[in-house]
């Protein structure tokens, strides 16, 4: 399964992914529409640490413990892709205390959001790779 | 603080409806002309430090950014330009040489744009390169005049070193240092994805690209930096760098900045140091003297390199190249004065060196009335900016071209002429770790074989359409070549008839 990971020496901690992933995830046609003047929720985060930065998302775990801890069963694996059912989440969480990556968060409805591949966005590709400006950022099978 | 008679040359404008304060500019601007004003929640700007490097207007995610000229000018005045008030403020503020970097930017005549080729009507057919054999490989060096047989007939074969082009064009010389170690990987893995060469620069070759060496010319500079036998053994080629387009006449100065451990181990000179390189070879003064450094050369090389001579584009260059072509060298390359550079004293860019058209028209035009034209094969660069360019070089007499300003345009440079800041936007002319990154040579090799490719189509297509079908039967073809707005004696240096003749 392809999965989203990171070129640490090309990211440049432009923070573009985070925008690009809030705007594809906003169901909006426009970043200005999307993002202007809102709180802005990516489901990617760029660590920083001075000059290092990485972009991180989640890591869709062979073995999720998220998936395990979610008390509603809101969280399940879908082709190897750990989503979220929005309609079960009742917003208790408990994944965010358990997941090891930090890449579970909250949405402005309450309902928790994490990164799902952008598959039901784009055109398969998730949007924070193709939007990349240095290839940091790929989409690919790894062992 | 002491008043600034110069003004911002740029404007940043910001739309507000469209900015979403990422902040994205701010971060990817080294000048520090963008930052955020948390206070207020909106976005500042500091104009005077912009460069207009157009990389914040590249990644704004919302095209919210322009930059323009400062619309707020000095009174207009024919005689004194804007440029030249600037440039006496800066000059009284600092009493400084005023430094600048790439091409000369000036309004001097480009004569490629008033040369047009010719195209196949009626009387002779036109070549379809999709669909026939169409050769833009191209053989540089020594070629011998005259057929050779041994005692029992047999034709001798052996031929001077060569260098095997697969199309017409090799990457010019731009040092490590003056380029970044990600810029110099890019050219390099172009330049052996292709089948052509790129060139060192007069810093060495860093220890990582000696593999690309069988695509590499190493340069033998004034100041030689970095060169011993493994290095000269390491190139496909050598060359003595003589002169260069953007700065004839004068030699170079590498910064003690820029001189990092990385820079300081490839050149051998002690980390944090100034890299000067002379204005002259101090062990050439003549014609005779350069014919020692070559055969010095080629014989630290066993003669199975061919060596190249660079020399800039001045007023007497035909008697130049006509003593350089007996010098032993097997290439002379030819700088115009529109040539790049990664920093140049601005009167010395902007007033020496002529036209590259005219060096080379007249260069090959004595080395064949002197009959030493197969002696060597012709080299030029100084601004050869398409594939259209290139042909016209070619008919003009060229055997090939070098590019660098366009190489670079490649990997991202906007030409905005701040590279001897060390400040890079776009990870080219800086030795900044965190600016070098910006660069990453998985994407830059690739644009690089991109534009190679796309020229080496179009420069199929023109021959095509001319009828011809290998870049060698173009060669020094002047009849395909046509002047437009050109006066007789500009015509006569070039060799060619006006158009309608």
């Amino acid at each position: 399964m392809k999965r989203i990971f990171i070129n640490k020496q090309w990211c440049l901690g432009c923070h573009l992914c985070e925008f690009n992933c809030a705007f594809a995830n906003s169901g909006k046609t426009s970043m200005v529409t999307a993002l202007k003047d809102k709180q802005v929720r990516p489901r990617v985060r760029v660590e920083e640490h001075g000059k290092d930065t990485f972009a991180f998302s989640c890591r869709h775990c062979k073995d999720p413990i998220c998936i395990k801890s979610c008390i509603s069963g809101a969280l399940h694996k879908d082709n190897g892709i750990v989503r979220i059912d929005y309609d079960k989440c009742v917003g208790c969480c408990t994944c965010i205390t358990v997941c090891p990556y930090g890449a579970i968060a909250r949405g402005d409805d309450g309902v928790m959001r994490k990164c799902e591949l952008c598959v039901d966005n784009m055109d398969g590709t998730p949007y924070c790779v193709s939007n990349c400006p240095n290839g940091a950022i790929v989409f690919e099978e790894r062992d | 603080m002491p008043i600034n008679y110069n003004l911002p040359v740029f404007e940043v404008i910001r739309d507000p409806s469209r900015c979403i304060k990422c902040r994205v500019c701010e971060r990817q601007c080294a000048n520090e002309v963008h930052s955020y004003d948390e206070e207020n929640k909106i976005m500042l700007s500091d104009e005077a430090k912009c460069v207009d490097c157009q990389r914040c207007v590249t990644l704004c995610p919302t095209h919210a950014l322009k930059i323009r000229e400062n619309e707020n000018r000095f009174r207009r005045n024919a005689n004194w330009h804007e440029a030249t008030i600037r440039e006496i403020y800066k000059q009284a503020d600092t009493a400084a040489v005023l430094l600048s970097s790439m091409g000369n930017p000036e309004p001097l005549p480009v004569y490629w744009d008033k040369i047009l080729l010719n195209a196949s009507q009626v009387t002779n057919p036109s070549i379809d390169p999709l669909r026939e054999p169409m050769e833009t490989k191209v053989f540089l060096g020594k070629k011998s005049t005259e057929i050779k047989r041994d005692s029992n007939g047999r034709l001798i074969t052996d031929m001077d070193p060569q260098l095997e082009l697969a199309l017409p064009v090799m990457f010019s010389a731009m040092s490590y240092g003056s380029i970044s170690y990600n810029a110099h990987e890019c050219l390099a893995r172009a330049a052996a994805e292709l089948g052509t060469f790129y060139n060192t620069g007069e810093g060495g070759l860093h220890s990582d690209f000696y593999k690309y060496g069988p695509n590499t010319i190493v340069q033998v500079a004034s100041g030689r930096f970095g060169v011993y036998k493994a290095y000269l053994e390491a190139g496909a080629a050598v060359e003595i760098k003589m002169g260069q387009g953007a700065k004839p006449g004068i030699g170079g100065h590498l910064p003690g900045a820029k001189i990092t451990d990385a820079v300081s181990r490839t050149r051998m000179i002690p980390q944090g140091t100034d890299a000067i390189s002379p204005a002259p070879h101090h062990d050439i003064y003549s014609i005779e003297d350069l014919r020692q450094l070559v055969c010095s050369l080629k014989e630290a090389t066993g003669y199975k390199k061919p060596v190249i001579v660079k020399v800039a584009a001045v007023h007497n260059i035909a008697a130049i190249a006509s003593g350089v072509a007996r010098s032993g060298a097997d290439i002379i390359a030819i700088d115009g004065f529109r040539g790049g550079t990664g920093a140049a004293p601005t009167r010395t860019r902007d007033n020496v060196g002529i036209p590259i058209e005219l060096a080379l028209a007249s260069v090959d035009a004595r080395l064949r009335d002197e009959g030493i034209r197969n002696n060597v094969s012709l080299v030029v660069g100084g601004s050869i900016r398409s594939s259209s360019d290139i042909v016209k070089a070619i008919a003009l007499g060229a055997d090939a071209c070098y590019i660098a300003t366009s190489a670079l345009m490649a990997l991202g440079c906007h030409l905005c002429r701040n590279c001897q800041s060390g400040r890079c936007n776009w990870g080219i002319a800086t030795q900044e770790p965190d600016l070098v990154k910006r660069l990453n040579p998985d994407i830059g090799y690739r644009r690089l074989v991109n534009l190679m490719t796309a020229w080496d189509h179009e420069i199929k297509e023109l021959m095509g359409g001319m009828g011809i079908n290998s870049v060698e039967a173009l060669k020094g073809n002047r009849l395909m070549l046509r002047g437009v707005g050109l006066n007789e004696k500009e015509l006569s240096v070039l060799g060619i008839k006006h158009a309608g003749d």
